[in-house]
């Protein structure tokens, strides 16, 4: 009875120095590290995640907000941010983009948090947007996208048009002899905008050719035409971008037609694991994406990161691209946030415009935020194997982001 | 003044339900609320325009659109291609490749703007096309399908075909349409910025006072003997039709009206919410207006806006609470409706309202309670002496 007395006394005074070394170092009340009235005490600040829980959007974007959850987890586990836990305020974006802006002026209006992790298409971001713009809110944007864009109150983890094409495109032209290319996207704004940047780099910088460019609505199945083309102009390269369920048919219907990788080189940009579970690895076999991030990479940074994403969403879950990139957006925030010493909006854009922030740890490799708000970041080029898993080929040196291409529009 | 009382507002009982919903809308709501849940009813309430009108349509003329979303993104499209314009000042989109044409125009290459885009530059332009395009369009679809007689099914299955047709073509157009992505960034209206908060002050008034004037508009018109005409029409046909009447002309007519009424809903959902998407136009945004129709009673003009309202709030809360589960939830809330109360809440209203209002007059609620309970006892009793 004695003995559990002191140790329990023992604990009451471990605790109470923990708590007063902790108040030393974190002295830094609620009020100095906002000053904008955000949901900050001196406990807890929170953030939103907005991603689709429902609709067709939520089979991509459940991974993106999974990874955001693990990093706001991994964080708080480390004792936070200025001493703060991280609490998660989550809302539905239903595959719907007025419910994404919405939902957005609800976190930041009635919810006052600090950072909003979400958004995965091009359409919900853009119909957020003025909502943040208007708040004054930050959003960190994880998918890969069209560029032509720079916003005050975004972070763009993911890569933008030029970064992710013109290394891909320099490599097929030089490993695989490519001249002719046949372009094929989904008929949106990121598929058009890339296949017009890709256009100019085949035409004015590789000397080759498009001999075709075809565009399908969202959702589409029927790619009969397409491939017929396809054979008539047999072209040394497919390159495409098409997205979401259209892939399965697109790929299954090549694979039917006797198109594979045996005979044809096809480059995609919007394949990443996550599409392949529903494709399946054996209808993709031997053809290449293009992406920052693959889940195989090996390097330590990259298996804990598999690991502990595993161990808390599951043996079967798989990661790509903008999973891993919606990762780095809490690190980054927290990055920033501490180089500020505030959680207020204009000081933490004000940071990671001008201080250099960078993630040496990051599962994709080392990045770095550029003034532009996008990251610095390497592509790499990977073929896929029958188990759904790629193999990277290729990687490109650190690449600056720049979404004004200069003779690219 | 008897032409007010009666036909405006509808006798006795129109009049306590539309004091009612007013003093809900301009006073409850606006002192109750703040101004983020304020501007989200606002919304809500441009809804409740192509609900209304689908009590004229479906409710009394039988005639069951499920394309009203052509019409409200119709309306919706044509007040944000101003606002558009508006905010593409030459000044304002200076990094594009062509200046002073909308940023997505930009982007698909388009150098000029189209001239479709040209009238409106011009508010007062705008505000006719927002009346003028949903009549020319309603009256070809009507035309050519009434007086084919066709109707019933195949008239719900063939607007949900246009919804369909006019989204696809509205997404694979992006160039002209803005795609999937809509038209975006909305900021001012002639200077006026339609982001602040007096602002939207405002614009929640106007629509507020807009919706009363489109059902005064729809109570005179069902009070008429068109409005009769259209009852007879639903129940009988062919006998209106025999008796001398051309059918196809009136429902020609209430179908265009149903589409300019749903057409200004969607313009002031686009100067509230500040911005326009072809997910408002499809197929799924119509059958929801189908469904506040049928949750607020589809045979008035009262019960669908609070039905508009109540599925509008039901989706908010669930999926603001629980956003894993909320769509089983309104599911739920759906099929409850449907099998509990089939002529929605009005119909609920009508039930029992009356019933409640005796009961509040003479006491009778307390003598049915106290009945209730002894029946019960009654009942009760043998079960327990056995």
């Amino acid at each position: 009875m004695k003995s559990r007395f002191t140790l329990s006394k023992l604990g009451n005074v471990v605790g109470l120095a923990l708590g007063l070394t902790m108040a030393v170092n974190m002295n830094v009340s609620a009020a100095s590290v906002n000053t904008t009235g955000l949901a900050v005490t001196d406990k807890v600040v929170k953030v939103g995640i907005l991603h689709s829980l429902t609709g067709t959007m939520a089979i991509s974007e459940t991974g993106a907000q999974e990874a955001e959850k693990l990093a706001i987890k991994q964080i708080n586990d480390m004792g936070g941010i200025l001493g703060r836990q991280i609490e998660v305020i989550q809302e539905d974006g239903a595959s719907d983009w007025p419910t994404f802006a919405e939902k957005s002026r609800k976190l930041l209006v009635k919810d006052k948090v600090a950072a909003v992790f979400g958004c995965w298409t091009s359409a919900s971001r853009k119909a957020a947007l003025p909502v943040f713009e208007k708040e004054n809110g930050l959003l960190y944007y994880p998918t890969f996208y069209e560029g032509l864009e720079q916003s005050h109150n975004v972070i763009y983890t993911g890569q933008e048009a030029t970064q992710q094409i013109l290394a891909g495109l320099d490599w097929v032209a030089k490993e695989k002899k490519a001249k002719t290319f046949y372009l094929i996207g989904s008929d949106y704004i990121w598929p058009r905008t890339t296949m017009k940047i890709a256009r100019k780099h085949i035409e004015n910088v590789l000397g080759g050719k498009v001999v075709g460019e075809d565009y399908k609505p969202l959702g589409n199945t029927q790619f009969g035409s397409t491939i017929n083309k396809i054979r008539l102009k047999k072209p040394d390269v497919i390159y495409a971008a098409v997205v979401g369920g259209s892939n399965v048919a697109w790929f299954k219907q090549l694979k039917a037609a006797g198109i594979t990788s045996k005979k044809q080189t096809l480059l995609t940009l919007s394949v990443t694991e996550d599409e392949v579970l529903g494709i399946g690895g054996e209808n993709l076999e031997g053809f290449y994406s293009v992406m920052k991030y693959f889940q195989s990479q090996d390097n330590e940074n990259n298996k804990a990161f598999v690991k502990a994403f595993k161990e808390m969403w599951g043996d079967d879950s798989v990661m790509g691209d903008v999973t891993q990139a919606a990762y780095l957006g809490p690190w980054l925030w927290k990055a920033a946030v501490e180089k500020a010493g505030s959680f207020d909006v204009d000081k933490v854009v004000k940071v990671s415009e001008t201080a250099g922030i960078e993630l040496k740890q990051a599962p994709e490799g080392y990045v770095k935020l550029h003034p532009n708000h996008h990251l610095w970041s390497k592509t790499r080029v990977a073929k896929w194997n029958k188990d759904g898993q790629a193999t990277v080929v290729f990687e490109s040196d650190l690449i600056e982001p720049n979404p004004f291409p200069k003779g690219y529009q | 003044m008897n032409f007010i009382y009666d036909r405006l507002l509808g006798g006795k009982n129109g009049m306590i339900g539309i004091a009612i919903l007013a003093a809900l809308i301009f006073i409850v709501l606006p002192i109750g609320l703040d101004l983020f849940r304020l501007n989200m009813v606002g919304k809500y309430l441009t809804y409740a325009f192509a609900a209304v009108s689908l009590v004229l349509l479906w409710g009394y003329g039988g005639i069951l659109s499920l394309g009203q979303g052509i019409f409200f993104g119709l309306g919706g499209y044509s007040m944000a291609m101003f606002l558009k314009l508006e905010a593409s000042s030459p000044e304002n989109t200076a990094i594009q490749s062509t200046p002073g044409i909308p940023d997505f125009m930009d982007w698909n290459q388009l150098t000029e703007l189209p001239w479709f885009w040209q009238p409106f530059d011009n508010f007062g332009i705008t505000l006719i096309a927002v009346i003028l395009v949903p009549t020319v369009f309603a009256f070809i679809i009507g035309y050519s399908m009434f007086k084919r007689r066709v109707g019933g099914v195949y008239f719900a299955i063939i607007t949900q075909i246009i919804a369909v047709i006019l989204t696809v073509l509205i997404v694979g157009q992006q160039g002209y349409t803005g795609g999937i992505n809509g038209i975006t960034d909305l900021r001012t209206l002639h200077g006026w910025d339609i982001r602040t908060d007096s602002a939207k002050y405002i614009l929640y008034f106007i629509n507020a006072i807009l919706l009363f004037a489109v059902i005064f508009l729809s109570r005179y018109i069902l009070t008429s003997k068109f409005g009769r005409l259209l009852l007879a029409m639903k129940d009988k046909e062919d006998r209106v039709r025999f008796s001398g009447y051309d059918v196809s002309n009136f429902k020609i007519f209430v179908f265009v009206l149903s589409a300019v009424i749903s057409s200004i809903g969607g313009a002031m959902f686009t100067l509230q919410v500040g911005f326009m998407s072809p997910s408002f136009v499809g197929i799924v945004p119509s059958i929801e207006m189908v469904i506040f129709a049928a949750v607020g009673g589809r045979m008035s003009l009262i019960g669908v806006v609070y039905g508009t309202l109540l599925v509008n709030y039901g989706k908010t809360v669930f999926s603001e609470t629980l956003p894993e589960v909320w769509l089983f939830l309104m599911g739920g809330l759906f099929i409850a409706v449907v099998m509990f109360f089939p002529n929605g809440l009005a119909g609920l209203w009508e039930k029992h309202g009356n019933k409640l209002t005796a009961c509040i007059k003479n006491r009778q609620c307390v003598i049915a309670v106290k009945a209730f309970i002894e029946n019960k006892r009654a009942k009760k009793a043998p079960a327990t002496s056995e």
